[in-house]
């Protein structure tokens, strides 16, 4: 496949520039290709082209067994590497009607919250890089890694977790490991609270954010979008709570709506998530210590039909379906990862918005976003002139440091 | 009275009642999965009737080649009573056409385009029909998911 279209060059006119971000950097699972179209400063158009790295995943899994196909889609995402197996067995099991063992739900529950914690924590730390708050990006991750670490003593892996299993999970939680899970998530809560505080609180974020980017609750519905992207707009769609399934039904929590629908809407819903996730797992992990196992139910065969199964990644809902002739492998396999849904609502949140923020607002519905390595600006009447995404991302950082200079403040200060 | 306030057997009346005899059958499979199939000639209809008076979510389309049909499923997630609701439809192998639904509604645009050039699906009155995943020089009348495909 060629890497560049260049079709696009010939749209552009004397009044409008345009300018490419993408698609290079196959680094995740979905390498995209923004065009952004502006005059002036001014975004007037969005054209987003994917495809770049598209693996034929779902064509893939029709080759595999149902337990080699978890496999599979564990690597769509290097990020979501739970929330997808966890949709594809559960779609599995609703085909062949296969029963979960309790303790095997809140093991799954425990890992898939894990998981949206490390997410949240990885996209604050590159919104604050990209505000040029690089503080924010080094402590975010820095509280990242001991959930990695986690992670590895549950699973073996840091990502990768290879724990799902049509009709159970893997390996079990050993109770010997709880009190360590349990003081890392102790030893989580302060700092998550400081950045919350931090975010929430700080003018200068507010003069960043607040009103940026906005998606409004009828465009929410209009556009399918799902996970923190919706309900930072006011609409209260999550998996876990609409559709109970593992242990989400049976511990206390809450779903976190922000009615607004810009930048600094999604930063808060991601925060405030992120506690959640931490009630929710310290739940869990006390039921453990007590709940018999076992955690595998050991399907033999999964019989002809179809299902669905859907899962509340942290970028919203991931839907597998999967249809069954009563053979070994999946017939058919149809993959919907969240950002399928939710990176179509740029085309309406970045436009009449200055190039400065289009790195944040194409970056807020936690796209997978390291395909904006290279980028060039195009200017129609000086002939090319090629940019880097250091730069574009240096222009936001500059946009920061000037409204600090203005406004007479010193940004977000962590105090950890 | 707005779907969010009526109880499951209500909001099931409901849909009963408006898809009416579009419905050629209706498959409940357990209490969170229901299958129905209707003609694709009803799908815009039952798709407005779906999105826009009972508010349901689009979660997403499959389609699907089979020995008999290309299938196309509207998978409609009713939220409120964590049902799944299914509404599929066959089309002729030979000519696969079928009325877009994304004029309804933006949601289902990109979608629409994927099963185009992966299955083959024509769909009428699209508003904006390129390529979304292969490349624009994609050969013609090779389509990757039909059971038929040999490398291009």
């Amino acid at each position: 496949m060629p890497f560049v279209r260049t079709a696009w060059l010939a749209q552009m006119t004397k009044k409008t520039t345009i300018i490419p971000i993408g698609p290079y950097h196959p680094l995740q699972e979905e390498p995209e290709f923004f065009k952004l179209h502006v005059e002036g400063e001014k975004v007037v158009r969005l054209d987003i082209e994917l495809g770049y790295n598209h693996r034929g995943i779902e064509k893939l899994s029709e080759l595999k067994t149902f337990e080699q196909t978890v496999f599979l889609v564990e690597r769509i995402c290097g990020i979501c590497s739970t929330s997808h197996p966890l949709a594809c067995v559960q779609a599995v099991e609703d085909a062949g009607e296969v029963v979960v063992p309790e303790r095997a739900q809140y093991i799954r529950t425990v890992i898939g919250e894990l998981e949206r914690l490390h997410s949240h924590m990885l996209w604050l730390g590159l919104a604050g890089h990209f505000l040029g708050f690089n503080t924010v990006w080094m402590w975010a991750w820095r509280y990242r890694e001991p959930i990695l670490e986690l992670l590895e003593l549950i699973t073996g892996n840091r990502n990768h977790y290879g724990m799902m299993k049509p009709g159970g999970v893997r390996r079990d939680i050993k109770v010997e490991d709880l009190p360590a899970i349990r003081k890392t998530l102790v030893d989580l809560k302060g700092p998550i609270c400081l950045f919350r505080d931090a975010v929430t609180d700080d003018p200068l974020i507010h003069a960043r954010l607040q009103g940026v980017g906005t998606l409004t609750k009828q465009q929410a519905i209009d556009y399918c979008a799902v996970g923190p992207t919706a309900r930072a707009s006011g609409v209260a769609r999550d998996v876990r709570k609409d559709h109970p399934h593992l242990a989400y039904g049976r511990v206390d929590w809450k779903v976190i709506t922000r009615e607004n629908g810009d930048v600094f809407d999604k930063a808060v819903v991601r925060i405030l998530e992120a506690l959640e996730s931490i009630k929710i797992i310290e739940q869990c992990v006390e039921a453990l210590k007590t709940l018999p196992g076992p955690v595998d139910s050991n399907p033999r065969e999964i019989k002809a039909g179809e299902g669905i199964g859907t899962y509340e990644a942290p970028r919203g809902e991931v839907f597998h379906y999967i249809r069954s002739d009563g053979g070994n492998r999946p017939v058919r396999h149809k993959v919907r990862a969240p950002s399928f849904m939710n990176v179509a609502t740029n085309q309406t949140t970045v436009i009449g918005q200055s190039v400065a923020d289009a790195t944040i607002i194409l970056a807020a519905v936690d796209p997978c976003y390291c395909c904006t390595e290279r980028m060039a600006a195009i200017d129609a009447g000086a002939g090319r002139r090629v940019w880097s995404s250091a730069e574009l991302i240096r222009l936001s950082q500059a946009k920061t440091a000037q409204l600090k200079k203005e406004m007479g403040v010193e940004g977000p200060r962590l105090g950890l | 009275m707005k779907a969010k306030h009526m109880t499951r057997d209500e909001l099931l009346e409901r849909v009963k009642g408006g898809l009416g005899d579009k419905i050629l059958r209706w498959t409940e499979k357990s209490a969170r999965r229901i299958y129905v199939e209707v003609k694709p000639e009803d799908i815009p209809e039952a798709t407005r009737f779906l999105f826009k008076e009972l508010e349901a979510r689009f979660s997403i389309a499959t389609g699907m080649d089979t020995p008999a049909a290309i299938e196309v499923l509207y998978h409609w997630a009713f939220d409120q009573f964590g049902l799944m609701f299914t509404v599929r439809t066959k089309l002729n192998r030979d000519q696969p056409v079928i009325e877009s639904i994304a004029p309804i509604f933006k949601g289902a645009e990109w979608i629409e385009r994927e099963m185009w050039e992966l299955l083959g699906i024509t769909f009428r009155n699209h508003p904006d029909m390129r390529h979304l995943l292969l490349t624009d020089d994609w050969p013609k009348d090779k389509y990757p998911l039909r059971r038929d495909y040999v490398k291009a």
